[in-house]
Parts: structure tokens; C-alpha cells; sequence
């Protein structure tokens, strides 16, 4: 790629959009993400006992929906994500594609 | 040893002692059953089958683009599934569904640490990898700096990643071979290893991926019939499945000697944390290996690549992540089903109450309760099966390492043509075959635990950190690169040669005499790789530094927005 096209692109308004928008939310994300799954860990370090602590008249324990709500959250959380880069992102990398390779 | 609940007591205390289940791949030792026709010949049939495909394959596979990435013609539903084919081992199957039968909660701790990595791998690196590589991720990591030693670096990380793995595998198909098929241990490494070698020669990518694919479906559709199976039992109702669970392994604790409330304790035990985690640092340590490792492993990254863009390859990421994640509630259904229909059936025993065949056997039997002896069979096939899949990619993966990095990059300077780059990678691909099948023979007695966990500590140590730098971080040089990198992989395999699992359990070394005393290194060595990096960047005064740093610009706008970017070869 030579120096012109990249200055082109750097230049661009649309790509500076792109790239800032794109970095907070994968950061964001990532966080999140972080923050679920060792706030979990960390329960099952330091707190088994409210994990296996009775949530009904059965023996269903707060631990099962939680352990199960991480994995649902793993997905969802990479839907978004994907749901967001695939209409969004790649609108505003298809305008930038444009103006520049015209 | 005269309860079931006895039996599983060490099983749990392994899990937690020496992250031994952990390391995912790890079936142990097995004791040979009567040779199962029905299982031989289903699999049979999927040899037949994907050796068809192969043929198939070998005739769309003429270019080294074509035998790396089958082109870049793979959609993203397509590479979701072979992702997903690639990542469910059948230890993770037949491991983790013994695990929850044995200590419940505790196999879903684990099931999840597998999956955690996916959204990082996506939001940080999925797409930008499409973007800046076209074979494999030394590709992506070399992109902007000296060529030579960051492929070096890569290459070195790829095959060490990929030859831990690789004999796990091995071990762990010549123990299954014993238990699903009644053959001695040594038919299945000479199976194992004939058969990756014949589908990467002939079919490339193209053939590995469509084994991937088909063992994924074949798995997934297993598992949910008989998870389907144990809930229909329970009116689709999870806490009755639990009750039933709980009362049973009450019973067998009493039965045990325990008196009534040790018993109804130790029943209960299944619905929360148990032995799993020990300490903070270890739990933590495990999860970053788990978590980061997926996003380093060479395999699992040369996937995005067959995709023809960004979109696709974030489409098959959350398709892998979807899959994955159900494939994990499954084997947690499957293993609470063991509980209430294997551990109560004197015919899946032994005489001291512990599961025929070893405690991995619970899928297994679950099998035969759900669906008699023809769906056990299908189930035995599909074990197998799973692990000629993870094995053609692994050595898919090697063989690129080698052709690609260092014989096209470093020793022919990017000037190789595509057919000599193939015929160094079939050559590698043979060597490889054969390295598998004497590694997996000269390990067979050996306690091969730690490998897995060493494999994505190593991924996440040195592979990951060196990728995300590269990739995200502008002062990022060929030198921090290297020698972080570098740092990150060597810290990694002699914190895990003195952890407790290799130096007491594998090495034989007095309790007490590891000087690491957790489970994963993870926690320090990526650490060590990270700062590495940073430090030797930012001490880097050269003039390739400079010119490393000048090339960020256009990394970043290709990165972004695939300017640039290798597309799909025409097919």
C-alpha cells in the first residue's frame, strides 16, 4: 500500500470514525467480558458458599443460573459485537473503500 | 473403593490438585474392552465417507492458497462449524461429562474458561487477522517488521503449540481405541496418524475442513439427542433432574457408610463449588491461560483465513462461539444424566461400583441407556472421530509453519513458488504424521495431563501477546516482538516443568519439591511475554525499529479496512 492511499485514508473523516468506534466498543466489550467471567472465578475462589446457596423450596442453587448465565452471556456478548461490525462498521468501511479507490 | 461416590472422590480431588482433567485432553489410562463390531463399522463409514471427500479435495487442490486455506472459499456458517470441529476435542466430551457426573458444578467451571476466549478472539483480533494475513498468523505478526526472526519467533511458537497438542491427541486415541473399540493401543496411533496424513496430503484444507465439519455435526447431533433423551425423562424440567440427581448421589453416600447428614451433604455437593479451584492465584492463572490461549492457538487461527473477508470471519467466530457454548450445556446435561442413569444401572459397574471401562465411560454408557447398543456405537465412532479432525488440523497447522514461515520466508526470502512451498509442506505433513505416531507410542505410559494446559499456556504466553502488540500497539518493534515473545514461551514451559503436575506427578519428584506452586503459569509467563515486548520496544533504538514503527500507519488502515487485504482465490 503505498504512502498517498494510506494519507487518503487517514485523512478521511469516515475513517477516523471508524476506527474510534470500532476500538471503543471492542475495548468495552472486552471489558465486560472480563469482568463477568473472573467476577465468576473470583466467586467460586472466595464465596462457594453463596453459590451453593438455595434459590427455591428445591435444590436449585444460585450457582446453576449464574454458571449457565455465563456461557449465554458469552454468546450474546459476541452477537452484539458481530451484529454491530456487520451493519455498521463495514457500512463506514465500504465508505471509506469508496471515496478513496474511486 | 465400594461406592461410585468413593470412586469419583480421587477423579475430583485430580481435578483440583493438578488441573488434570483440566488439561481437557487428558482420558488417562484405560482398561481394553471387548472389540465393539457396531462402533468399527460406523466408523468405518465415516472413514469412507471423508476419504471420499478427500478424493473430492485433492482435485480442487492445486495451489499452496488452495492447501492452506482451501482457497479462501469457506463461508462463515461452513468455518463456524469447523471451528467448533476443530475446538471440541473428545476429551472435552467424554472428560467433561465424567467430570459433572462426578462432581457436578465443577464441570461447568471448566466447560466455561473453554469458551471465554471466543468474544476476546473476536472483538480484538478476528477480523483484523483476515485483513493482514493470507496463510498463517506469523503472517499477521510479521507484517510490519523484520521478516526472518519474527517467523523464526512464530514458527517456533507454532510448532511447539502445536506438538504438545499433538501428542495429547495421539494418547488420547490410543486410550479411546482401547475403551469405544476394543483394539490395542497401538492400532489407533498407526490409524490416527495414516489417516491426518491422507487427508492433509490429498485434500488440503479443503478435505481437513470438511472433516471438521462433518465431525461437529455428528457430535453436536449426538450430544443433543441424548441430552434430549434425559430431559424428556424429567418432563423437560432442569430442577427435577436435579432433585433426582441429588437423592441418588445422597443414597450412594449413604450406602457408603455415611451417616444421614454427610450423606444428604455430600449429595448436595454436585449443586455448587467443590475441590475445582484451590487457590485465587490458580484459579485466575487457569482462566487466563484458557481465555488467552484460544486466541493463540495456530490451528484455530489459521481458520480465519479461508473465509473470503472480514465479515465472513466474524460471522464464523459467532457461529463457533454459538455452537461451542451449546456443545457445553450439553455435555452439563449429559453428565447429570450419567448420574441418574448410569451410576444407578449395576450393568455399567464394576464390582466395586465404579464405571466399566474407567471413569471417562460416562457419555459412553449414557449412550447405550438412551439409545441401546447401535447409538452407543455411533457415539464410540464419533469419539474417534473427533480426534482424526483436531489432528488434520493441528498438522495442517505445523506443516504451514514450516512451508510458509520457514522455508518460503526465511530461507527463500518470499520468493518460492507455490509448488515447491506445497511439496516442503507435504514433505513436512509425512514428517509430522510420523513424528505423531512415535511421540503418541513412546507417551503411552506417561502422564501426559499437563500437555493441553501446557499448550495454551504457551499459546497465550508467547503467540497471543506477540499478535495483540503487533497488531494494537504502534511501538511495537521486530525486537520486543522477538525477544517478548520469546520471554513468554520459555517462561511458559519451565514454569509448567516445575509446577506440582509435571515435577511431582509426571516427573516423580517428592510432594512438596516443585518450587511453582500453581497449577498454570499463565498468570506470570503472560506477563513476562507482555512486558517483554514493551520493554525491549521501547529500548529498541535501531534503525529497523524505526522503520517497524513507520510501518504501523498502513497496518492500521488494512487492518481496518481491508484495503489491500488477500482476497478468495477464484474458485
Amino acid at each position: 500500500m503505498d504512502d498517498t492511499l494510506v494519507a487518503k485514508v487517514t485523512a478521511h473523516p469516515k475513517y477516523q470514525e471508524l476506527k474510534a468506534r470500532r476500538t471503543r466498543l471492542g475495548i468495552w466489550l472486552t471489558i465486560a467480558m472480563l469482568i463477568v467471567y473472573y467476577g465468576f472465578i473470583l466467586l467460586v475462589a472466595f464465596n462457594k458458599p453463596l453459590l451453593a446457596s438455595r434459590i427455591g423450596e428445591g435444590v436449585m442453587t444460585l450457582g446453576m443460573p449464574l454458571g449457565l448465565g455465563v456461557i449465554v452471556f458469552t454468546v450474546v456478548i459476541t452477537a452484539i459485537y458481530v451484529q454491530r461490525a456487520n451493519s455498521e462498521f463495514d457500512r463506514l468501511s465500504d465508505e471509506v473503500n469508496k471515496a478513496v479507490l474511486k | 473403593m465400594s461406592s461410585p461416590i468413593k470412586y469419583a472422590l480421587p477423579l475430583a480431588a485430580a481435578i483440583g490438585a493438578a488441573a488434570a482433567v483440566a488439561a481437557g485432553a487428558d482420558l488417562g489410562q484405560a482398561q481394553k474392552q471387548a472389540t465393539n463390531w457396531t462402533a468399527i463399522a460406523m466408523f468405518g463409514i465415516f472413514v469412507a465417507f471423508t476419504l471420499w471427500i478427500t478424493k473430492w479435495a485433492a482435485a480442487k487442490t492445486k495451489s499452496a492458497a488452495d492447501f492452506y486455506t482451501a482457497g479462501g472459499g469457506i463461508t462463515g456458517f461452513q468455518n463456524g462449524l469447523a471451528i467448533a470441529g476443530d475446538y471440541m476435542s473428545a476429551a472435552s466430551f467424554l472428560g467433561i461429562s465424567a467430570a459433572v457426573m462426578a462432581s457436578g458444578f465443577d464441570g461447568l467451571i471448566y466447560s466455561i474458561g473453554f469458551l471465554v476466549g471466543w468474544p476476546v478472539v473476536t472483538f480484538l483480533l478476528a477480523e483484523r487477522l483476515r485483513n493482514l494475513g493470507k496463510f498463517t498468523f506469523a503472517d499477521v505478526a510479521a507484517f510490519r517488521f523484520s521478516q526472518t526472526p519474527v517467523r523464526l519467533f512464530a514458527a517456533s511458537g507454532t510448532l511447539v503449540v502445536v506438538a504438545f497438542y499433538l501428542i495429547a491427541q495421539m494418547v488420547g486415541a490410543g486410550q479411546l481405541i482401547k475403551l469405544l473399540f476394543g483394539l490395542d493401543y497401538m492400532y489407533a496411533v498407526v490409524i490416527v496418524g495414516v489417516l491426518m496424513m491422507v487427508y492433509v496430503l490429498f485434500g488440503g484444507m479443503t478435505a481437513t475442513t470438511w472433516v471438521q465439519i462433518i465431525k461437529a455435526i455428528m457430535l453436536l447431533g449426538g450430544a443433543t439427542f441424548m441430552a434430549f433423551m434425559v430431559m424428556m425423562q424429567f418432563g423437560f424440567s432442569p430442577e427435577a433432574m436435579f432433585a433426582k440427581a441429588v437423592e441418588i448421589k445422597t443414597g450412594l453416600a449413604a450406602k457408603g457408610g455415611k451417616d444421614a447428614a454427610t450423606a444428604a451433604k455430600e449429595g448436595f455437593s454436585i449443586m455448587g463449588p467443590g475441590g475445582f479451584v484451590k487457590d485465587p492465584i490458580s484459579a485466575i492463572s487457569f482462566g487466563m491461560a484458557l481465555m488467552f490461549g484460544t486466541a493463540g492457538l495456530p490451528h484455530i487461527l489459521m481458520r480465519f483465513f479461508t473465509v473470503p473477508n472480514a465479515k465472513e470471519a466474524r460471522k464464523s467466530v459467532l457461529w463457533a462461539t454459538t455452537w461451542i457454548g451449546y456443545f457445553y450445556i450439553l455435555t452439563f446435561i449429559i453428565g447429570f444424566g450419567a448420574i441418574v442413569f448410569v451410576l444407578t444401572n449395576p450393568g455399567f459397574l464394576d464390582a466395586k461400583g465404579g464405571l466399566l471401562g474407567g471413569s471417562n465411560m460416562a457419555a459412553v454408557h449414557l449412550a447405550n441407556a438412551v439409545g441401546g447398543n447401535v447409538f452407543l456405537g455411533f457415539i464410540s465412532a464419533v469419539a474417534f472421530a473427533t480426534i482424526l479432525a483436531v489432528v488434520a488440523g493441528l498438522t495442517l497447522s505445523g506443516a504451514s509453519a514450516v512451508s510458509h514461515d520457514l522455508y518460503g520466508t526465511v530461507i527463500k526470502k518470499g520468493k518460492a513458488d507455490s509448488k515447491d512451498e506445497l511439496r516442503v509442506s507435504r514433505i513436512t505433513t509425512i514428517a509430522l504424521g510420523i513424528v505423531a505416531v512415535v511421540l503418541g507410542i513412546a507417551f503411552e505410559k506417561q502422564n501426559i495431563a499437563f500437555m493441553v494446559s501446557l499448550a495454551f499456556a504457551i499459546a497465550a504466553s508467547a503467540n497471543f501477546p506477540v499478535l495483540l502488540m503487533s497488531v494494537l500497539w504502534k511501538g511495537c518493534t521486530t525486537k520486543g516482538a522477538v525477544i517478548g515473545g520469546f520471554l513468554g514461551l520459555i517462561s511458559s514451559v519451565v514454569l509448567t516443568v516445575v509446577s506440582p503436575a509435571v515435577w511431582e506427578a509426571t516427573l516423580g519428584n517428592p510432594k512438596g519439591s516443585a518450587w511453582f506452586p500453581y497449577t498454570s503459569p499463565a498468570l506470570f509467563s503472560m506477563t513476562i511475554g507482555f512486558v517483554g515486548i514493551w520493554l525491549f520496544s521501547i529500548l529498541d533504538g535501531s534503525k529497523r525499529g524505526s522503520e517497524d514503527k513507520a510501518g504501523f500507519l498502513a497496518q492500521q488502515v488494512r487492518s481496518e479496512t481491508g484495503i489491500g487485504a488477500a482476497g478468495a482465490s477464484g474458485h
